[in-house]
This record gives C-alpha cells, sequence and structure tokens, in this order.
C-alpha cells in the first residue's frame, strides 16, 4: 500500500515505547473515541529528562505510527526541548503523512504536551 | 492473497477479458454506421442488450447501457423526480442506508424542490414494506430502496415493497448494484420499475453498467447528443465493455445457485468464528444478507489499523472507519442502523469471492483474532473498558 510512507508503515508495524508506565509523573490523554482516535502518553520525568516515555493508541496507522515517533522524538531529551516539538517534526521524521492525515501528528503532539502541562501541576515545576 | 472486498470491486472473468480485448480489435466500428463494420458492433451491442435483460426478466428494449451504477442510479431518479414533477408531485420515499450515488442525487433533488423521506433501515438493516406504505402520500412520485446493503449486505423485501407501490400507483427503483448476478432477480414478478446495475460488481470491466426502465416510463437524458440507446443517453458505444459485461452477467448469473451455497457456507462459518471474539457484533440481518457479506464491529480498536495489519497477513478487506475514507464519520450506513461512533470507528467488511474455501476462511478467522487482540492491547479505550473505568457497548 503506497498510502504511506515506509517509515510510517515500519512505526505502525513496529511501533516503539508501546506500553504504559505505571509510577509515570506526566500523563496526558487527547482525542475521543467519537473521532476514531485517542492517544494516551506517560511520561517519567527525572532530573528535566524524559527518563521513559510510552504510548497507547487508539486510532488509523498514522495516530500509531505519530505516537511512536513521537516518543522515540522525546526520549531523554531535556523537558523544554520536549515543549517544543511540533506535529510538523512528528510528521517530518516520518517521512511525511497524507495531508488528510496530518491531524493524526497534532494528537500526537498535543498529547506530550498535555503531559507536561499535567508535570506541572503536579509538581508545581514550570517549564518554558 | 486472499481478496475479501468483492463489494468495492471483482476481478473480471477471463471469459469477460478474452470477450473485451477480442472485441477491441474486432467490433471497433461505430454502431451508429452502415457498412459492416458498424453493423459488426451493432450486431454485439444488441446481443449483449439481449442477454443482459434476459437474466433479469426484462425486454432487450428496456435495457440501457450506462457508464456504471452510478450513472444509472442518477437517471433513473432524474427521470422519476421529472415525470413528479410535471405532476406536481414532488415527494421521494429513500432509506438512509442508499449508496451516496442515490443519497447525493436526492440531496440535490431537495435543493430544486423536492421533499425526500429517507425511512428508517432499523437495526437489522431491512426496511420494513408497512412503512412504505405509510410514507406513501398523494404527492409522492417515487420510492427508491437498494436491493442489497453494499456495506451489510442485507436483502430488502423487494417484492413487497414494489407490490406496495403498484397499488398506490408509484415509480419504484432499485439500486441493484450488489444483487445483480447474485440474487435472483424478475424485474416482473418483483414489481421493479427501474434498475440499476454495474458490470464490476459481477465480474465485469469498470466504467460499464445498465439501467432498466420498464416499458412506459419516460426516462430524462442525462447525457443530450446522438441518438444512442433510443436517444436517452447519447455518446458512440462502448462495445467492447458493453460485451464484456453482458458477458460476465451469463456466467456469473448462470452460477448463482452453486456460488450462493458456496459463499454462505463460508459466511456463516466466518460469522460463527468471528462472533467468538469478545464484545464484537455482527452489523445488518445473520440471514437477510448476501452470500459473501460478513461485516463486524470490534470494540475498543479503530478500523484502519486492522485493515492494514490485515493487508500484510495477505487479507484485502475494508472498513467503515472515517480514517479509511479521509472524512470526519464513520459509515453513514452503520450509523443508520444505530451503531454509535466509537464502535462504527472499529468495523470490518469480508465481502466474500465465489472461489473462497474453507482453509482462506479460517485463514481470516484466526488472522482477524491475532490483530484484534494485538490492537486492544495497547488501545486506552479497552483498558478503561476492561478496568471498568468505561461501559461496553458490545
Ligand atoms: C450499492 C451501490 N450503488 C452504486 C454503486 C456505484 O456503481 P459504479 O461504481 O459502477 O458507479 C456502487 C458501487 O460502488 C454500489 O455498491
Amino acid at each position: 500500500m503506497a498510502l504511506y510512507s515506509e517509515k510510517v508503515m515500519d512505526h505502525f508495524r513496529n511501533p516503539r515505547n508501546v506500553g504504559v508506565i505505571e509510577d509515570a509523573n506526566a500523563i496526558g490523554e487527547v482525542g475521543n473515541a467519537k473521532c476514531g482516535d485517542i492517544m494516551k502518553m506517560y511520561l517519567k520525568i527525572e532530573n528535566g529528562i524524559v527518563a521513559d516515555v510510552k504510548f497507547e493508541t487508539f486510532g488509523c496507522g498514522s495516530a500509531i505510527a505519530s505516537s511512536s515517533m513521537a516518543t522515540e522524538l522525546i526520549m531523554g531529551q531535556p523537558v523544554s526541548e520536549v515543549r517544543k516539538l511540533t506535529n510538523k517534526a512528528v510528521a517530518e521524521a516520518l517521512d511525511g503523512l497524507p495531508d488528510y492525515k496530518m491531524p493524526c501528528s497534532v494528537l500526537a503532539e498535543e498529547a506530550i504536551k498535555l503531559a507536561l502541562d499535567d508535570y506541572e501541576k503536579r509538581t508545581g515545576i514550570h517549564i518554558d | 492473497m486472499i481478496y475479501a472486498d468483492n463489494a468495492a470491486t471483482t476481478k473480471m472473468s477471463d471469459a469477460a477479458v478474452r470477450t473485451m480485448t477480442a472485441l477491441l480489435g474486432e467490433a471497433w466500428g461505430n454502431a451508429s454506421s452502415l457498412y459492416v463494420h458498424g453493423q459488426k458492433a451493432k450486431e454485439v451491442l444488441e446481443k449483449a442488450r439481449a442477454d443482459v435483460a434476459a437474466v433479469i426478466g426484462a425486454e432487450p428494449r428496456e435495457i440501457l447501457f450506462t457508464s456504471g451504477g452510478s450513472e444509472a442510479d442518477n437517471q433513473a431518479i432524474r427521470s422519476a423526480a421529472e415525470l413528479g414533477r410535471q405532476k406536481g408531485k414532488t415527494h421521494i420515499i429513500s432509506t438512509a442506508f442508499e449508496h451516496h450515488a442515490v443519497l447525493h442525487t436526492l440531496e440535490r433533488l431537495k435543493k430544486e424542490g423536492f421533499e425526500i423521506t429517507l425511512l428508517d433501515v432499523h437495526e437489522n438493516g431491512l426496511i420494513v414494506p408497512e412503512e412504505v406504505e405509510a410514507a406513501i402520500r398523494d404527492d409522492t412520485c417515487l420510492v427508491t430502496v437498494m436491493f442489497a446493503n453494499n456495506e451489510i449486505g442485507t436483502i430488502q423485501p423487494i417484492r413487497e415493497i414494489g407490490a406496495v407501490c403498484r397499488a398506490k400507483g408509484v415509480l419504484f427503483h432499485t439500486d441493484a448494484v450488489q444483487a445483480v448476478g447474485h440474487l435472483p432477480i424478475d424485474v416482473k414478478a418483483d414489481n421493479i420499475d427501474l434498475l440499476s446495475a454495474s458490470a464490476h460488481k459481477f465480474h465485469g470491466p469498470k466504467g460499464v453498467g445498465f439501467l432498466y426502465a420498464k416499458k412506459g416510463v419516460r426516462l430524462t437524458n442525462l447525457i443530450d447528443g446522438g441518438a444512442q440507446e433510443r436517444g436517452k443517453r447519447a455518446g458512440t458505444e462502448n462495445v467492447p465493455g458493453i460485451a464484456a459485461m453482458a458477458e460476465a452477467l451469463k456466467e456469473t448469473a448462470g452460477a448463482m445457485a452453486v456460488n450462493a451455497a458456496r459463499q454462505s457456507a463460508m459466511r456463516d462459518r466466518l460469522i460463527e468464528g468471528l462472533s467468538r471474539i469478545p464484545h464484537s457484533a455482527l452489523n445488518g440481518d445473520p440471514v437477510k444478507r448476501l452470500p459473501g457479506n460478513v461485516n463486524f464491529c470490534f470494540e475498543g480498536i479503530e478500523g484502519e489499523s486492522l485493515l492494514l495489519l490485515l493487508d500484510d497477513k495477505g487479507i484485502c478487506a475494508s472498513s467503515g472507519s472515517a480514517c479509511t475514507s479521509g472524512s470526519l464519520d464513520p459509515s453513514h450506513v452503520l450509523l443508520a442502523i444505530g451503531r454509535v461512533h466509537d464502535v462504527a470507528h472499529g468495523s470490518l467488511r469480508l465481502t466474500l469471492g465465489e472461489d473462497i474455501t474453507e482453509e482462506q476462511t479460517d485463514y481470516i478467522i484466526k488472522s482477524v483474532r491475532e490483530v484484534v487482540e494485538y490492537l486492544r492491547g495497547f488501545s486506552p479505550i479497552w483498558r478503561d473498558l476492561t478496568a471498568g473505568k468505561k461501559e461496553f457497548i458490545l
């Protein structure tokens, strides 16, 4: 199927960092079942660094691939860098997404931002 | 590879391919011309018309060749609307789960002042003839109900609906694109005034179809120009395509009983096997459905990812998920039978071919189970459902 790039298919078929972090200190969930996409990001932030990240996704191929790629992009990164992650960066790292699938990459960006907000709320630490 | 998407399109039969390629070389004349080449084309055309007519119990002159099912639907509905308008009748009855070729034509007519009633298709995906009768008014000019639904495969009580329409003096059109060649059809006994068909759903070529219009039902042109097709559809005829359609139809319809027996046995085996997946549900009536149609919803997963993983396992299928169509809403058919969005996104349609085997059927069951289980394994909805944070719908 040439709908998706090889990269997308690779991340869809072999998603990285799938699952749950039981003691996550930053959790973000976006989307809803009505629209057909839900993405949940679990982050373990230690010393201002993303020490671990996992995801769960209900959604189409590009939603799963975007989640997977986003976790790879932020793993081991300082939170201030993670704040700057854009959906474009996720889509580019996947060698592009069809136009009508771009919202899937937006979900990944939003889920991660929500997780950072959650972290700020839990710890009182502000991330620029 | 197991091709289980025959409702989307079918592979051309060898006989149809042979007929078409041979005629591209032999019958290239214009069927309107007087000389021998033209007359040969004309002969082929009229033979095809007689063959097609015979399969559905029509007269050859009642068959109009078109570019496919969509054109036939458009012309049938527009013609009935025009006849109605001339008598001041501007009410049309249809159903909520028609193909878009019908629904979008009706939407356009609505803008032109027609009033449209869409009948409830109920949870089982079946129209009730008494409800058609109750919906008919003095100003109703057309009832259009599909013969068999393209997504959930439900077969409508066409003969009974036709009888209601006859009794009330209202024209009856049926989009039989999914039924022709696969189900017995007799336009006279079934009380059908207008019927649409498409060659590529019964192993003929794409871009060819036909419209049956009962003698006396005046058609309105969608395409004006030359006098082809009794002046009702201009354009030099696609003779090789039309002949290949007739060839495919004779072949498919000729083996109908044998095909249906085999397909429905495999369909039921598939339904049985997939029903054992927890929190799943068959869409549409289990019995009154096309021999090859299986359509399920699986809670907690999304259809496109299911299709991609099945494709990796060599199984071609389709889904009513929004993500597969690029629209925001899942299939209007699944919504019409009352499936909520959450569940409709997780749908799978398998439409079996005539040559489906038991081994293939069992492989499909095994593969679908594996993929559904795998996807549920990292679905946040599934986690909430199994943790009791959300209530199961199915
Ligand atoms: C029920 C139904 N009606 C109409 C059509 C349109 O037919 P065609 O593709 O030949 O225009 C299809 C097929 O896509 C169909 O399944």
